[in-house]
Formats: C-alpha cells, sequence, structure tokens
C-alpha cells in the first residue's frame, strides 16, 4: 500500500481517506512554538466534489489514491451508461448517470473529455472547455428587440439549455462555454 | 548568451525572494532593536550555533551534522533550535541582562509560517517578573511596527481565560472526553491517533485550530499562565491548579513570542529533560544528549530572571504587510 508523509503534502496529491478518494485542495503546516504539529489540510472529495477540513498530526502516513486524469473520447450513451474510449490504446470503458452527472448535457459523440480514473474506474467526466452544438429549438427573436437584454432561452441537440442572444435561431451551431453554460458565440458551419 | 550549465530552474530563482525594500525594512527593524536594548544597558551576545548537546523537547527536531576535526568528545554536533542554553551560561557567569539576535533552526518545520531557517530575537532580564517583562515585549514590538500597524491597547489573558472566552471550557480541568467533544462542536474533527489518555495534544489542536486565528486582532494578545504540563523551561507557580509561567504573544493570529520566568533549579531542571527523553522514546524518537554544562550552570547559581524569544521574520512580515514568511526572507528554503 503506498502511503504518503504529510511532509508530501501539496495541493493536487490524491489521498484515501475514510475509503473514498481525494485530493488536496490546500495544506498548511500548523505548529506552536511548543506544542504539537498539525497539518490542516482542505480537501475534494473526487467522487461528490464536496471540500471538507481536516486535519492530521504533522508526522502521520496516509493511504495515497490511485488517481489519474486520462482524454478519452465519448462514444455514445446506450441510455444508461456513457462510453469512452482511450484514443491510443482503443480500450473502451463506460461512466454511469452518477459519475456523468450534469456534465451529460456537454457531451457530443467524438469529443476528446478528460476523465478522472481511480483504480481504472471512472470517478468524473468533464467535458471539453469549449463544443459546439446545433440549437433544435428556439423562439423566434424579434429583430431590434433589445428590451428582454438577457436574450432567450434556445435547447441544444444534447438536451442542453443556454441563453442566446435574440439574434441567433433554430438550426445555427453555437460555441458554449461547458464550465458556465454561456454562449460565446455563433460557428459558421 | 546564456552560460552553459546553469539549469533554466535557477534562472528563475537565484533572484530573493523579498523586495529589496523589505530587506531595507528589515535592516532599519534590526537597528531599532539594538538601539532598543543598547538604550536598555543590555548586552548583545553572541552564542555557538553548533552544540555537542540538544534540546530534548520531543516537539523541537534539531538537525544534527557531524564533525570531522579534532576538538569535541564525540562527531555529532547539533543545530541550536535556539540560544537559550549558552545564554543562561552566560547569565550565571554574571553577564547581567543579555540580549541576542540569532538564527535558529528546527527540523521537518515548513510552510507558510515556517521556515526550517530563522531569526530569533532572544532576551533576558535579571530580576523581572513575567509582567514586567511582558510590558518591555509590548513596548519593543509597538515601537518596531509604529507608523506602519495601528496598534489598540494591548490585552493580557491567561490561558485559562482564552478557553472559557472562545470555548467555554477550563483547560486545567477539561478531560480529554471534553476536549474531543469540545471539537466536535466547533466542527474540528481530530486528526487519527490523537492519544486517549493525554489532554496536551487536544489542547494544542483546540488552540491552534478555534483560539489562535482569534487572537491579537488589532492588537497584541498576550497569553499567560500555560498548565504546569506545557511548563518547558518555565517555572511552576504552585497555585490551584498549578500554572507555568509562560507566556506568549499574539498578533494578527500569528503567534510572536513566548517567555517564561526561567527554571533556575538544577535538580528540576534535569527530572525535565529526563522526562522529555522519555516521552520521546515513548514516541520511537532517539533520546538526545542533555545539556550537562547547563545543568551545572543553574547548580552554580542562576540569578532570577525571565526571559523571552521573539521571531523577528514573523514580525518583519506584519510589519511588511505580507502574509507568508517566505515574502519576507532573502532566500527561503527552497532558494536556499
Amino acid at each position: 500500500m503506498a502511503t504518503y508523509s504529510t511532509n508530501e503534502f501539496k495541493s493536487g496529491l490524491k489521498i484515501i481517506l475514510d475509503g473514498d478518494p481525494y485530493t488536496i485542495v490546500e495544506n498548511e503546516f500548523v505548529k506552536p512554538g511548543k506544542g504539537q504539529a498539525f497539518n490542516r489540510a482542505k480537501v475534494r472529495n473526487l467522487k461528490t466534489g464536496r471540500v471538507v477540513e481536516r486535519t492530521f498530526k504533522s508526522g502521520d502516513t496516509v493511504e495515497a489514491a490511485d488517481v489519474v486524469e486520462v482524454e478519452m473520447q465519448y462514444l455514445y450513451n446506450d441510455g444508461e451508461h456513457w462510453y469512452f474510449m482511450d484514443q491510443q490504446t482503443f480500450e473502451q470503458l463506460s461512466a454511469d448517470a452518477g459519475t456523468v452527472g450534469d456534465n451529460a448535457k456537454w457531451l457530443k459523440e467524438q469529443a476528446v473529455c478528460q476523465l478522472t480514473l481511480w483504480n481504472g474506474l471512472p470517478l468524473s467526466v468533464s467535458p471539453p472547455n469549449f463544443v459546439t452544438m446545433t440549437i433544435v429549438e428556439t423562439d423566434p427573436g424579434v429583430r431590434g428587440d433589445t428590451s428582454s437584454g438577457g436574450g432567450k432561452p434556445a435547447t441544444l441537440e444534447t438536451g442542453a439549455v443556454v441563453r442566446v442572444p435574440l439574434f441567433v435561431q433554430t438550426g445555427e451551431v453555437i460555441k458554449v462555454d461547458t464550465r458556465t453554460g454561456d454562449y460565446v458565440s455563433r460557428v459558421k458551419e | 548568451m546564456s552560460a552553459p550549465g546553469v539549469s533554466g530552474l535557477a534562472r528563475r530563482e537565484w533572484r530573493p525572494a523579498a523586495g529589496l525594500e523589505v530587506l531595507r525594512l528589515r535592516a532599519r527593524l534590526l537597528a531599532m532593536v539594538r538601539g532598543f536594548f543598547a538604550e536598555r544597558g543590555v548586552m548583545e551576545v553572541d552564542t555557538p550555533i553548533l552544540s555537542s548537546a540538544a534540546v530534548t523537547d520531543p516537539h523541537l527536531d534539531s538537525f544534527a551534522t557531524v564533525y570531522a576535526g579534532p576538538g569535541t568528545g564525540g562527531p555529532v554536533l547539533y543545530l541550536h533550535t535556539s540560544p537559550e542554553f549558552p545564554m543562561k551560561r552566560l547569565l550565571a557567569a554574571g553577564s547581567g541582562c543579555i540580549y541576542q539576535i540569532a538564527k535558529v533552526f528546527r527540523n521537518g518545520e515548513a510552510g507558510r509560517l515556517h521556515n526550517p531557517e530563522f531569526s530569533l530575537l532572544e532576551w533576558y532580564r535579571l530580576g523581572f517578573d513575567p509582567l514586567r517583562l511582558i510590558a518591555e515585549v509590548a513596548e519593543l514590538v509597538t515601537l518596531l511596527l509604529r507608523d506602519r500597524i495601528p496598534l489598540q491597547a494591548p490585552e493580557y489573558l491567561s490561558y485559562g481565560a482564552v478557553f472559557e472566552r472562545y470555548l467555554g471550557l477550563d483547560p486545567h480541568t477539561a478531560t480529554v472526553a471534553e476536549l474531543a467533544a469540545c471539537a466536535t462542536a466547533q466542527a474540528l474533527r481530530a486528526p487519527p491517533g490523537m492519544p486517549p489518555d493525554d489532554p496536551t495534544p487536544w489542547l494544542d489542536l483546540l488552540l491552534s485550530h478555534c483560539i489562535e486565528p482569534r487572537l491579537g486582532q488589532g492588537r497584541l494578545s498576550f497569553i499567560y499562565d500555560y498548565p504546569a504540563a506545557q511548563a518547558a523551561l518555565a517555572r511552576i507557580r504552585p497555585d490551584r491548579p498549578p500554572v507555568a509561567e509562560r507566556f506568549e504573544l499574539y498578533l494578527d493570529g500569528i503567534e510572536l513570542a513566548n517567555g517564561f520566568h526561567e527554571l533556575t533549579d538544577a535538580a528540576e531542571q534535569r527530572r525535565r529533560f529526563e522526562r522529555d527523553n522519555r516521552r520521546r522514546a515513548a514516541r520511537q524518537l532517539p533520546p538526545l544528549p542533555v545539556d550537562e554544562r547547563l545543568l551545572a550552570a543553574l547548580e552554580f547559581g542562576l540569578p532570577d530572571c525571565a526571559g523571552v524569544a521573539l521571531g523577528l521574520d514573523r514580525l518583519l512580515m506584519i510589519a511588511a504587510g505580507k502574509t507568508c514568511l517566505r515574502d519576507v526572507l532573502s532566500f527561503p528554503l527552497e532558494r536556499a
């Protein structure tokens, strides 16, 4: 079993706590001049995304988590699982709805995604930062009407809904920032 | 054209981490410290960094180095973690009040507020009780921060009173179960491996996580009368409960200084060294050579005195408005 000493703590280090994989977000060495030293760490649960604080006695060891980030191509969804392929080895693996979560709406076939794997199994799926998608439905906006300011909702081919400017119409292809869900621009095919 | 052989990393890291304006401020503060003590007739001294004896405190890790030449009883020499022992030998030899600005070394300590090598200002005042020394510390620190940090009048709280104020418990009588319950109530998850029978690490945990960040907000906070178990080299006053005549200074939630009404009893000092070494053994740490020359000096007679050590780099950090020690060190560990 691989372990890390608290002396090796730094942000990004992957460790096991209570059986779950975590990544260290922040680590502070806390020591009174006379007395016990501690490492006070902010850690993110890689399954739930929750950030919590944990304290360790300095010098103690914790179990290392076999967590890696890989790039894989999204293939398809069979209604239950999302399938991804390693573009070098052609190895495939699947992720369930709990793992893909909200990001499902940004997954377009052939997109290259970032997968976090723990012991070879996916923990999370991150879509590319920018995706281009076709609008399948949006109200025909009235040209020159700027009173609503924030634009109008548009449904994309994956079911994602984003706000777009009034001049953008059904059938057009747009670029979206998946981190914020914001419309970026129209894309000429 | 760049010279061959120099790595890209070295090319980025040869420069000092601290800005030159911070280094100038450091020089000014050091000059003020020397002026402060010159005015009061306190003599500057200089004691060795290397010693054949080491501090036995289980929470301090001395660097050890190997001496190759003639002239010592053994090849291992320890880098001092504070100049306390030789300064006390000077006091016993009749030096009168003394101070020292020393580089000290603590293995394993690195972080936002720690560097394994740092500057300590340590001074001893004959005939001072802790209150009088606290007043002098306040005077010096206020002077050094004048025109840089606005400070309200200092506050003085006993160790018992800070726990009472911030956590509603009595640190002198609380059981481990009560301290653990208090941590839980503060949403603080105790680390694994905390001892079930020793309250001291639990007090350290609560103090460092729940109390320290709230101390010294806009003013100097002095904490005094520590539990006897945390006496280190301080005298124990036989009150009920007995308390160590030890104090600490906090500013902006940062520990700046630690002082003692100095223990002068050689037999008691030897018992504490031996107890430290037993605690080291219990933690699978090697025992360390006790400073017999210090014990001999105490036996000869250490005059009644109070002493304090103040972290100069941390003080400079606050004076410079920085939040990281490395921002005020010319070459912190990563660049040393």
